[in-house]
């Protein structure tokens, strides 16, 4: 048995949170012993377990980390009102965590209230990342300004926020010089620049400065001669009359950012201000030209200089022409994420295929994650990504119109599909689109043994392809369905498997009411929430397939925050007293 | 016969002319006023039967709404039958129908005895009845709109179609 503190110096060097839980299974007092000294918690689901749970397991938290809506959310799927309220947290963690220094929150609805609460409440605090989430206005930044002195991180991504005033930012007291990363880049409303300017030059070591699209051209080179020490800079709207004098200052301060490793915004772009940006592309390792209008010949000259890049994120505009410089240039690349320009149109206006990406997988030795979005795919290109890149951890790929099959021959896609979880052994993430009956989920329950997330739409034939899925994926913990032929079979044939994993979603599929009951009366482990916005949901009979579910395991029991519109199945004292 | 013959309509893209006035009049929602009775129109004039070149459906394909919002072009030009001027308006900068109906009144002026109903042209050149489609899918596909005057006779389910409809 070796001392606490040996023991305690050993777990410090555990920090992933699988390794932790691990370790803390060992035996009890490896289980008291870790327990006390974990710092980051990370709470998938937030539903899944009770804050006090959580609290009274481990005291001395610095750094919670929480995820609410499913998600399917992002493609409001979700309806308005589902839950996902981070109040409850807030409320317990401030009164256990008085030295609390991060928070970081996904998909989650957060209030002005809890903003003000954690101002408030955390003397030390430090990291405050909100990602997708909603409920909250400028003003609940003005209070996390005002009163966090400490604070190294604000960091607000792609968030719904109500923006009552951009003089949030102006609340920064003047004292205040910790700042190392402000994204602010989803706000709509204008700040006081000099507040803005005079908050980068107080803060030596801001590493990150994402704006807002209301940061007008003339003043980027302003901000980048403050902060030459930045590593990550996103811009606000790239456009504006040609002007030499300020095109000559753009370009000479990116010049000057010798530590610029990070580029990004360029909302509403001027083309002709895009080689302002030439002298820095060596230098990136990221890109994200995803909200740039802008044709290939100019993402082309871009990405062709840009020799250290390991991350690109683009609009389809950059067609397979350059894709192929992207494949020649781009040797260390690792992620690729091409998004649609015009996501509803079904012609093709641009000229990006499958072809583009077939020359990324070949020319770039290290790619492991794409998201592809694209009109047409084959059988033959998949086959040809999965033996180029046997190393893809995640790979995303939407074929815009739904069912499509390979375009040269006409048939299903599961041979290309089944190719990639085959050859690409370390896959975790898969996303599939096209057509695709039951036999791509028998190669994937089949193959796909470190698959963590899959996310299916429009596929399949009968229950044999949810359940081949549900008892062949050994790692599988997250899996959403939509519009496929899935019903209660499989999922009822698989309900232990459910309580292995964080959650399933399944929407305009076949599952019943009578099954949802069901499943929730014999897995006490589960939440089975339907949600159905029919009115006359609550007459409809129980072999009527539900509009969507969602199941997750969870040690808190049923959840008491639902709307309406939500019905915890299979946990009323009736239902269960009726059990077969 | 296309379905623009069905409304003999003019779609003409320049106008020149001021833009309307008038006081705002208190605020009602005149197109949800529209009451029932006959059968809902077909205006696309095909009972659903034409080739389209997409399937629509919520959430697909899945590009984030945070991106739609950002990308998708903002503004839809807005025209009135009879008027001499063009509006424009930021689809994306409303929750769903009721909102973005009380801002088309206010655009042109229009009060109580409102005689205009809402139709938009969709991504595949289809005139529609505003309300039509669910609202997600609404500010996705249309391209621009036109406030047509009421036929006395029409029926049309506008309310019942937009409370349907509704984010």
């Amino acid at each position: 048995m070796f001392p606490e503190e040996v023991l305690e110096h050993v777990f410090s060097f555990l920090n992933s949170h699988t390794d932790r839980n691990t370790a803390s299974l060992v035996c009890k007092s490896w289980y008291e012993m870790e327990r006390w000294c974990r710092k980051r918690v990370f709470i998938g689901n937030c539903y899944a377990v009770n804050p006090r749970v959580v609290i009274r397991r481990f005291p001395e938290v610095k750094s919670v980390e929480l995820k609410g809506k499913p998600h399917f959310a992002d493609f409001n799927l979700v309806p308005e009102g589902w839950g996902g309220y981070v109040y409850p947290w807030i409320v317990e963690i401030a009164r256990a965590y008085p030295w609390l220094e991060e928070i970081r929150l996904k998909r989650m609805v957060v209030t002005d209230e809890c903003l003000e609460i954690v101002a408030k409440s955390f003397r030390n605090f430090r990291v405050l990342v909100l990602e997708s989430c909603e409920g909250f206005s400028t003003d609940g930044l003005a209070a996390v300004a005002a009163n966090c002195r400490n604070l190294r991180v604000l960091d607000l991504r792609e968030c719904e926020v109500e923006e009552l005033s951009g003089h949030w930012l102006s609340h920064f007291p003047d004292s205040f010089t910790s700042l190392e990363s402000l994204n602010m880049a989803c706000l709509g409303s204008e700040v006081s620049f000099s507040a803005l300017e005079r908050l980068v030059a107080r803060s030596p070591n801001l590493k990150t400065l994402r704006l807002n699209r209301t940061v007008p051209i003339e003043k980027l080179s302003t901000l980048l001669q403050r902060a030459p020490q930045l590593v990550d800079f996103g811009t606000g709207a790239y456009s504006a009359e040609i002007r030499q004098d300020v095109y000559s200052r753009l370009a000479d301060a990116f010049s000057r950012s010798k530590n610029l490793k990070s580029l990004s915004g360029f909302w509403d772009v001027t083309p002709a201000y895009l080689p302002a940006i030439y002298s820095v592309c060596s230098q990136l390792t990221s890109l994200n030209l995803s909200y740039a209008a802008t044709r290939s010949p100019d993402l082309t000259k871009i990405v062709s200089q840009c020799y250290n890049l390991q991350r690109l994120v683009v609009l389809d505009y950059i067609e397979d022409t350059g894709l192929n410089t992207v494949s020649m240039s781009c040797k260390d690349l690792r992620e690729l994420v091409v998004f649609p320009s015009d996501p509803f149109v079904g012609e093709v206006d641009v000229l990006l295929t499958e072809q583009g990406l077939v020359s990324v997988s070949q020319g770039c030795s290290k790619l492991q994650s794409v998201l592809y979005f694209c009109h047409q795919m084959s059988n033959s290109a998949l086959i040809s990504i999965s033996k180029n890149r046997p190393n893809l951890t995640c790979f995303r790929l939407c074929i815009i119109e739904p069912r499509v099959p390979d375009y040269v021959t006409h048939e299903p896609l599961d041979v290309g599909f089944g190719s990639i979880v085959e050859n690409c052994k370390q896959l975790t993430r898969l996303s599939m689109s096209g057509l695709l009956t039951d036999r791509v989920f028998e190669y994937i329950g089949t193959h796909a043994k470190n698959l963590d997330m899959l996310s299916i739409a429009f596929a399949g034939d009968s229950d044999l392809g949810l359940h081949h899925v549900l008892s062949g994926c050994d790692s599988l913990r997250k899996l959403e369905i939509r519009d496929c032929p899935f019903g209660d079979k499989a999922l009822l044939a698989n309900a232990s498997k459910l309580e292995k994993m964080r959650s399933l979603w399944m929407s305009s599929c076949l599952v019943s009411f009578g099954a949802c009951k069901l499943l929730g009366q014999k897995m006490p482990g589960l939440n089975v929430e339907v949600i159905d916005e029919r009115e006359n949901v609550n007459s409809l009979p129980e072999y009527v397939p539900v509009e969507k579910v969602y199941i997750y395991r969870t040690v808190s029991g049923q959840r008491f925050d639902t709307p309406d519109f939500v019905r915890i199945m299979g946990k009323d004292k009736d239902d269960l007293y009726n059990l077969s | 016969m296309s379905t623009e013959d069905q409304f003999g309509l003019e779609i003409t893209e320049l106008r020149l002319g001021l833009p309307g006035g008038g006081e705002r009049n208190v605020k009602k929602r005149v197109f949800l006023d529209i009451l029932g009775g006959g059968d809902e129109v077909d205006l696309c004039g095909n009972g659903g039967g034409k080739n389209r070149n997409m399937e629509v459906a919520v959430g697909w394909p899945p590009v984030c709404s945070y991106r739609k919002r950002t990308i998708i072009k903002m503004y839809v030009k807005v025209s009135m039958d009879g008027a001499p001027f063009l509006r424009k308006i930021d689809i994306n900068g409303f929750k769903g129908y009721s909102d973005f109906v009380m801002a088309l009144e206010k655009l042109f002026g229009l009060g109580d005895e409102c005689e205009y109903i809402p139709i938009y042209e969709d991504n595949n050149g289809d005139w529609m009845l505003v309300g039509f489609v669910p609202w997600e899918i609404f500010t996705e596909t249309c391209k621009r709109l036109r406030m047509k005057k009421k036929v006395l006779d029409g029926g049309l389910q506008t309310k019942n179609l937009m409370r349907k409809n509704e984010n």
